[in-house]
């Protein structure tokens, strides 16, 4: 088989919007998705307030995937559904890519680049050590989210939700829309990973208590689950003995982290943030290994699908450029790393022998603040200071470097400075 | 009477209390937690988004929202409504379901496309 230009692994947010920009009438060019149509993780997201960004109107989860898979259509672009990627590898320059797909078994593909955007997967019970029994009935809220709104199972009457990110928030108003009884959501931290939006009309709005600091110290039930034990916790996330509140469910749901879904491209050896937990990528959106790109939830876990999609379309135009023009990566790099109150920053490098002007660099901060500050360095020297306001760490921020502002080859810090909490 | 809310209209969040017979608010930052105070006490309203049953191959329900905000304490009424529903496909995105429900001029349309 005549080998790819560009393969496009995953066809969420981010692989649609790739395969829109990365799009050229002498390229030949591959979407693969393992489910059987495409929208990713949009299509089970059917609560509103996405695309205020990226279209100005507020739209559900499965209309904004829809508007996207619309703008794709017709591009003449090869899209092969239900085919689950099993392993890339890349020799003499050539990318091959062993795929299973329901109706033709098991082939292998050849591409010249490729575009990682395979989103991301949730912590799991095994991975936060839940004391207790292991009885059935314990599940991350996404899964059930799936299971409620495209299969239409509700998975218990009685539920208790850990952690109170915007997923737990949603399922918990999902829950008792549906006629469950939601009997508490626990969070670890002092305050909410969620929106304040969704505190008042998910948990407000339904009587749903919300436990600040605390945590599941007990699970109950032999089989199925019967039962669990909230704590409250001291400043050093240590249960307080006394504490205790028990109540009797049979659903415990998880909300408790977003972790990029790459483990299928292991034998690629790419480097990897250990704060990502996905790719390091130079701002071409380009891996350690030439030829390899990544974008959105694969990348870097988003709280906002409008930033997936403005990160693919970069990502897509990048990789577009470097099949089209031929484009050669440098070993001329200049480093990006946190400095204090930010865990991480995105991209890692600059790729200096790339003639861009300017560059979107995306972090998070570690803590909260009303007003403050982000102060940009190189080396030493402070570039410029940009003020900030509302910062929580569930936010991601965004701030453009011009490539004039640089000084020499020092690597760029960003730093935060709290001004008001 | 008094009643606590959050404000949710920008970030800051103010946690205010409204007099439920004066209408007069404390604690709020601008004039527009104000307005969300009073909204929110005589006439709290909200958008609704759920699923309903469809035919298709590939999905069991079809999701769908409201076009508009709808009284907040109307929200189980229009749970129980949706469960009457029995959608065939081809349904387009946009396509009716419910018409002006309780009088609201709101109509509950389909979020997405399922051709079969």
């Amino acid at each position: 088989m005549k080998p790819y230009d560009i393969v496009i692994i995953g066809g969420g947010a981010g692989g649609v919007a790739a395969l829109k920009s990365a799009y050229d009438e002498s390229l030949r060019i591959l979407l693969i998705e393992r489910d059987k149509t495409l929208g990713g993780i949009l299509k089970q997201c059917i609560h509103n307030g996405f695309g205020l960004h990226h279209y100005k109107e507020e739209l559900t989860g499965p209309e904004y995937a829809e508007r996207g898979i619309r703008e794709i259509e017709g591009l003449g672009a090869d899209v092969l559904v239900d085919t689950t990627v099993m392993d890339v590898n890349k020799e003499n320059g050539r990318f091959s890519i062993n795929v299973i797909n329901t109706d033709k078994g098991a082939f292998t593909l050849e591409s010249k680049a490729v575009i990682l955007s395979s989103g991301c997967y949730e912590r799991t019970s095994g991975a936060i050590q839940l004391p207790g029994d292991r009885p059935a009935g314990i599940m991350p809220a996404g899964s059930a989210q799936r299971y409620l709104n495209i299969d239409g199972y509700l998975v218990g009457r009685k539920v208790f939700i850990l952690g109170s990110g915007d997923i737990g928030l949603i399922m918990a108003r999902r829950m008792r829309l549906e006629g469950a009884d939601v009997l508490g959501v626990a969070e670890l931290m002092p305050h909410s990973n969620g929106l304040t939006r969704n505190i008042v009309q998910c948990l407000h709005d339904f009587d749903i208590p919300l436990y600040l600091s605390h945590t599941v110290t007990d699970i109950r039930g032999e089989s199925v689950l019967e039962g669990i034990t909230i704590s409250e916790v001291d400043e050093q996330f240590n249960a307080i003995e006394g504490s205790e509140k028990h109540f009797e469910v049979d659903t415990l749901l998880l909300s408790v982290g977003l972790i990029p879904d790459i483990g299928m491209f292991d034998s690629l050896k790419f480097d990897i943030s250990p704060k990502t937990n996905g790719a390091i990528v130079d701002h071409t959106y380009q891996t350690s290994i030439e030829g390899l790109f990544a974008c959105g939830n694969a990348l870097h876990v988003h709280d906002l699908v409008d930033f997936v999609t403005e990160e693919a379309t970069k990502a897509g135009k990048q990789a577009k450029d470097y099949i089209l023009k031929n484009k050669k990566r440098s070993h001329n790099t200049i480093d990006l790393t946190p400095k204090g109150n930010i865990s991480y920053l995105l991209p890692q490098k600059l790729d200096m022998g790339d003639a861009f002007e300017e560059v979107t660099v995306s972090f998070r901060t570690t803590t909260n603040a009303m007003t403050g500050k982000f102060h940009v360095y190189q080396g030493d020297t402070l570039l410029f200071t940009k003020k900030a306001k509302f910062i929580v760490p569930a936010e991601m921020e965004k701030l453009t470097i011009k490539r004039d502002q640089l000084i020499n080859k020092d690597p760029i810090n960003i730093e935060f400075e709290v001004i008001n909490v | 009477m008094k009643k606590d809310m959050i404000c949710i209209v920008c970030p800051v969040g103010c946690h205010l209390t409204i007099d439920t017979e004066t209408l007069k608010t404390d604690n709020n930052k601008c004039k527009r937690g104000e307005r969300y105070a009073e909204k929110e006490l005589l006439n709290p309203t909200r958008m609704l988004t759920s699923t309903v049953k469809i035919n298709s191959v590939h999905q069991r329900r079809m999701p769908i929202k409201t076009t508009d905000a709808i009284p907040k304490d109307r929200l189980f009424d229009l749970m129980k409504m949706l469960d009457d529903v029995d959608l065939k496909v081809p349904v387009r995105i946009g396509h009716k379901i419910l018409t002006n429900v309780f009088d609201t001029g709101v109509d509950v349309v389909a979020s997405m496309s399922l051709e079969q």
